[in-house]
């Protein structure tokens, strides 16, 4: 029987199988955050069960946390409180916790690769849709609701049925100035933020062999964008070199082991999918979102699209640009902006700092705008110190913040104010997602850095450092 | 048992004809500070049904009296974004006990299901004539069987059938949840756990 890479990790953790049900499914790892998990805390409490493997759970904090003066008590109370809970559960259940101000703390789906947690042919899972994310690593990761991470919590399992698979190939290479952000805006634009949903999807094709494993994540990390539970791309040399020696992968003898079977994680000649789209790289610009959901997106240098030339949704579509104060026909470079952030789990990572830092250089920072540069962990955080992108970002007059999520989802202090228009490299700019009243316009680090610069929206090809 | 069980429900319903909602729009994310499962229908769809400074929106239907019922019907894909568990207990909190819909993102759909709000996916014809006569008589009924798997519109007489996976309707039916099942395999999953190293 030929299989995908998604049938080989899937199908080895199945426990039992539910007739005309769902797969009781072993997770390998589970990563916890503050918003998500005190609710499954308080439910094992209730149930009076203990945490089955707590060596399989790992904690930190990111979602609420402050990206300044993160020394001092937190001052939002309910976030203070929130914060607390999670260092209270994970020390009474014997979890390893990366609190506020721990050298490993940051976001999530930052760390869980930084410290090797993430692997390739795992199950991986968490309280947050991102955790498409570790399938950069060929691992099967997705995002679970509270009442399955106190399954995980109690029983370290899942029940969900197989979902059907897709593959997505990209073949040829990329343009200048395209990023692996524009190659999910760009999937994401043509599938819809529904186009995926009830599929696992994989990656494949010569564009995704070339990324970085740091741009694998970030389009592993869009994968829900488009309703996918999650995606994933076959581990190879790139992948293994990545994970090597770092603290919580295999050692040794155990490496090798390892190796023998993550060798074996790619999809069969001849496997099938239930669906399959293929592109060429040729086809990708830099691309700029310019609706409230990450379907609409377009190439930065065209006009917004007539709601006469999409199918149905007449009325939404109008409620979407209405919010967004933008008519359709016009043209979107040129327009103003007035913050932009750069960071969270899609682009918070080192690789993203030097894309913004190669724009940037020599520059200075528009005096309209507000920028919030939040690395994605202590790990990057560091990085950009050590390789001098600090002092580039202090030259063109940028303020570089504490990790967390920061303004991704708005829930410390990094709010955008009502009204105001943000270019930002996280994942979604629905209504108020950065704030109450909030407008967001996803794009990658290069966009972000060109809005930067020049106060507006720019194709940042033509400011391209040679 | 662990939550209520769900078998018929007849009820007016409130319409949401939009799409793609996301469930940073059914509970935003600054409402998700909480540590125990309170209060969450306070803030249900907060942005869209108050303004800043508090006051309810009188043109969002959750503030128009017109409207009421145990069950919500939304247009496309609706449960998009975050993994949030938060929005299905909004709903629920609210008083909505079943979401209907043409398409669910699915992680909201499976955290409905997983604390006892039925998510009912219906085809778009169906969907438009539940809108449809909702408008024309705002108090009209929908009856929704779950052993049957059938949605009705009482009043017209046009009823369609729904998908469920077999074994989350008898959980639904009886109000048991995945830890009461999984919690009655321990040992095959400790059997399980111990071939597979860390």
């Amino acid at each position: 029987m030929k299989q995908t890479l998604f049938d080989k990790v899937w199908d080895s953790h199945i426990v039992r199988s539910i007739e005309h049900g769902p797969d009781v499914l072993f997770i390998d790892r589970h990563m916890v955050h503050e918003v998500t998990s005190p609710v499954a805390f308080l439910g094992i409490k209730n149930r009076e069960l203990p945490v089955l493997y707590p060596e399989r759970t790992f904690a930190t904090a990111d979602h609420n946390t402050p990206t300044i003066n993160q020394h001092l008590p937190v001052a939002d109370p309910l976030s203070r409180n929130q914060l607390k809970a999670l260092e209270q559960n994970a020390n009474a259940h014997g979890i390893s916790y990366w609190g506020l101000g721990h050298e490993k703390n940051g976001i999530v789906h930052v760390v869980g690769p930084e410290y090797g947690i993430t692997q390739p042919g795992a199950t991986i899972v968490c309280g947050d849709s991102h955790t498409s994310t570790h399938g950069a690593f060929g691992a099967i990761a997705f995002g679970i609701g509270t009442s399955e991470v106190e399954m995980v919590l109690a029983t370290q399992c899942i029940m969900q049925p197989k979902p059907k698979k897709m593959r997505i190939t990209i073949n040829g290479s990329l343009n200048e100035g395209v990023t692996p952000k524009d190659v999910a805006l760009f999937i994401i634009s043509k599938l819809t933020t529904s186009g995926a949903t009830g599929y696992f999807v994989e990656y494949a094709g010569e564009v995704f062999q070339q990324l970085s494993m740091e741009g694998r994540m970030t389009v592993c990390n869009l994968s829900i964008e488009m309703g996918a539970r999650g995606g994933m791309i076959a581990p190879d040399e790139k992948t293994f070199e990545y994970i090597k020696d770092r603290e919580f992968t295999p050692k040794g003898a155990d490496w090798e082991k390892a190796m023998d079977y993550w060798k074996t994680l790619h999809t069969d000649e001849g496997a099938s999918f239930d669906k399959e789209f293929i592109y060429h790289g040729s086809e990708i610009d830099p691309m700029i979102t310019f609706g409230t959901n990450p379907g609409m997106g377009m190439s930065i240098t065209k006009a917004i699209p007539k709601a006469s030339e999409l199918e149905g949704g007449e009325a939404t579509y109008a409620k979407s640009l209405e919010y967004m104060g933008y008519k359709e026909g016009e043209l979107m470079v040129g327009k103003p902006i007035d913050y932009v952030f750069i960071g969270s789990c899609t682009n918070g990572r080192i690789e993203d700092f030097r894309a913004f830092a190669s724009v940037v250089k020599g520059k200075k920072r528009a005096d309209n705008v507000t920028a919030w540069l939040v690395p994605g962990s202590h790990k990057v955080l560091n990085a950009i110190k050590e390789e001098g992108l600090l002092e580039i970002f202090e030259e063109a007059q940028f303020e570089l913040r504490e990790p967390g999520c920061s303004a991704c989802l708005a829930m410390n202090d990094d709010k955008i104010p009502a009204g105001k228009y943000a270019v930002s490299t996280s994942n979604r700019n629905f209504e108020g997602r950065q704030g109450p009243g909030s407008r967001t316009l996803l794009a990658s680090p290069l966009v972000a850095a060109a809005a930067a610069i020049t106060g507006k929206i720019t194709d940042p090809r033509t400011l391209i450092n040679h | 048992m662990a939550y209520d069980s769900f078998k018929t429900l007849t009820s007016s319903a409130v319409p949401l004809p939009i799409e793609n909602v996301d469930t940073d729009q059914i509970i935003p994310a600054r409402f998700l500070k909480a540590t125990e499962r309170i209060g969450f229908g306070d803030n249900l769809f907060r942005d869209w049904r108050y303004n800043q400074d508090g006051s309810p929106k009188s043109e969002f239907v959750l503030n128009n009296s017109t409207y009421s019922g145990k069950i919500l019907v939304g247009g496309h894909n609706f449960g998009s974004g975050s993994s949030r568990e938060h929005a299905a207990w909004a709903i629920y909190d609210y008083g909505f006990r079943c979401v209907v819909s043409s398409f669910f993102a699915d992680i909201f759909r499976g955290n409905c299901l997983n604390i006892g709000v039925l998510p009912v996916q219906v085809s778009e014809t169906f969907l438009a004539q539940i809108f449809e006569a909702i408008e024309k008589n705002p108090n009209t009924s929908l009856t929704i069987d779950l052993l049957n798997q059938k949605i009705s519109l009482d009043a017209m007489g046009i009823s369609e059938s729904f998908d469920i996976n077999k074994y989350k309707k008898e959980n639904m039916l009886n109000g048991y949840d995945d830890i009461d099942y999984l919690s009655n395999i321990k040992s095959e999953i400790q059997q399980f756990a111990s071939n597979t190293p860390l």
